[in-house]
């Protein structure tokens, strides 16, 4: 059980350092579509949400379950959808009038 | 979990990685987007298919409510309410998170289980950070969005209530962890969070909202990590800290922008309604015994046709305004009439990490043209004319020079070094950190007063009729 809890945690250290070392340096025209980009990846919460709900025995845990898809869908949609959004403006040949 | 499950998160989860490298520069963001999305929809499937999903009504419904929101927040949010959606996107993903957990602890107790103590831990920490992140989150979507007042909202022993409020919380969720799982006490801890969540958020001024949307990020990523921990998903763990270590990215470099450290901002209660009024001569009184130079529409209109480098300097009352494309319009008629036209971006100009650059790409303003504050610092002394549009605290000298001033050490933009300067303000208050601009008192500079909208459109047609 505890070999189970250091596993995870592990895995969690190790994540964050991946974090750190892919994100250096990105210039500041991109910092809003990398958080909400990022933002969207948080929405992974709908995993959580998706096993709890699909495996609740009662009708509260069932509820508190939806809630928490619909939560978890909207930041995953809305989020990937308008960094897609925003990207489509930046893509404009840069070559266009400079 | 069968192995190929959790092969596929792998997948999905080196996706993520991937996508968010290529978020990181223009060329290929866009296809960095895609990525992360398909690694989303691959973490999602395989949930649905080894999932040991029982009930599928509530998903169904769940699933299409959710996209349905979300498609539509996406498709019809203004550019200029960027900050706000982001905001409200992060709150909604550290919701999910709080009631995952929230689930899990029901069903445990509900069932009599004696939840082991580590996944006792991490539900605890999952509810506590998710619930901080969604109350936290929604008070920046209200202060952003107007609803509640953008000022640093104070009052008597402000740290003191939070700091006892947060320990409150913690000592609750070890009483759960060591004890018994009882609800009323569960039910506390979820209560103090919310409560710790929204004064925490509203104790910030609005000129500091960039730490904290990137930082309500960062806390978001790290809810998701725990509830990994409560279900044992590995998917959940690494997306999770990946989302959080790129908020602290962005929470660091907000903050180095500002020369504040983070406790600064977070505790600071910088930009309250006084922000330190004795400290600060003359707030008040500044403008009765200083003299501001007004500049007419048509003066401006001449000295902008014929200036040959124009820096315009924006600023969150551009947002405001939605001034974007008039100030385009206003560069190509410049530029026609042979005058080069750069933009200046602050790090922190806006409400959020990156607004400026948004709104001006929305604008069509080829991302080229805005210079970031290092590369465009050494231009001033060979500009013609600066023009501040919305910006204040940003471009005040003070910061340089005056070492008594709340600002003093604030990298600024050196727009006091230009030939001319014209400041673009709806009137004479002071900024954000309600410290006077002695930028506005300047030989050369000229205030144009009035609505940044308005203003602009009128010197497009000034400038139309030379």
């Amino acid at each position: 059980m505890i070999e189970e809890l250091v596993v995870l945690l592990v895995i969690f250290v190790l994540a964050l350092f991946v974090g750190f070392e892919v994100i250096t340096k990105v210039p500041p025209t991109l910092h809003t579509p990398l958080m909400s980009g990022s933002n969207a990846i948080s929405g992974i919460a709908i995993i959580g949400a998706l096993i709890v709900t699909g495996r609740s025995d009662s009708t509260i845990g069932a509820i508190i379950g939806f809630i928490a898809v619909v939560m978890a869908m909207i930041n995953v949609v809305g989020g990937f959808m308008v960094t897609g959004r925003m990207l489509s403006m930046f893509k404009r040949k840069p070559e266009e009038s400079d | 979990m069968p192995a190929v499950a959790m092969l596929f998160y792998l997948l999905s989860s080196v996706l993520f990685i991937l996508g968010l490298k290529r978020l990181g520069s223009p060329a290929t963001a866009p296809s960095g987007n895609r990525l992360a999305a398909l690694g989303m929809l691959l973490a999602i499937v395989t949930t649905l298919v080894y999932g040991e999903i029982l009930s599928w009504g509530f998903i169904i419904a769940g699933v299409v409510v959710g996209s349905g929101i979300g498609a539509v927040l996406a498709k019809t949010v203004q550019m200029t309410a960027m900050p706000q959606m982001v905001a409200l996107l992060n709150g909604f993903g550290g919701g999910a998170s709080a009631l995952v957990a929230a689930a899990e602890f029901l069903r445990g107790s509900a069932a009599g289980e004696n939840i082991l103590p580590n996944v006792s831990v991490s539900i605890q920490l999952s509810v506590i950070i998710g619930a901080v992140t969604f109350a936290g989150s929604i008070v920046a979507f209200g202060k952003l969005q107007g609803l509640v007042t953008s000022r640093a909202i104070t009052y008597p022993l402000q740290k003191i209530l939070n700091g006892a409020l947060l320990l409150a919380v913690l000592v609750l969720a070890g009483w759960i962890v060591t004890g018994e799982a009882r609800i009323d006490a569960f039910t506390a801890v979820v209560a103090l969070a919310l409560i710790l969540g929204v004064l925490s958020v509203i104790s910030i001024g609005g000129a500091d909202m960039p730490v904290v949307i990137s930082l309500l990020n960062s806390y978001s990523g790290l809810a998701a990590a725990m509830t990994g921990f409560v279900i044992g998903n590995h998917g959940l763990i690494i997306a999770g800290a990946l989302v959080g270590a790129s908020g602290i990215i962005l929470t660091t470099i907000m903050c180095r922008a500002m020369n504040r450290s983070l406790a600064n901002v977070l505790f600071g209660a910088f930009g309250a309604a006084a922000a330190g009024g004795g400290r600060i001569a003359g707030v008040a009184g500044a403008v009765g015994d200083r003299m501001v130079r007004q500049i007419s529409l048509d003066d401006a209109a001449v000295m902008l046709a014929y200036a040959k480098r124009v820096i315009i300097v924006p600023g969150y009352g551009l947002a405001v305004a939605q001034a974007q494309h008039d100030v385009r319009e206003m560069a190509d008629l410049i530029e026609r009439k042979g005058g080069v036209v750069k933009y200046a971006i602050h790090p922190v100009a806006g409400r959020m990490p990156g607004h400026m650059n948004v709104l001006l790409a929305e604008a069509n303003i080829p991302y080229p043209k805005l210079k970031d504050m290092d590369e465009i610092n050494p231009e001033f002394e060979r500009a013609d004319v600066s023009l501040v549009i919305g910006a204040n605290d940003v471009v005040n000298p003070a910061a340089r020079d005056q070492a008594d001033s709340p600002l003093y050490g604030m990298p600024i933009l050196d727009v006091d070094k230009s030939h001319h300067v014209i400041v673009l303000k709806r009137s004479m208050n002071p900024g954000f950190a309600g410290v006077d601009n002695d930028l506005f008192y300047n030989e050369n500079t000229s205030m144009l007063f009035g609505d940044a909208k308005d203003t602009v459109g009128n010197i497009v047609q000034a400038i139309k009729e030379l």
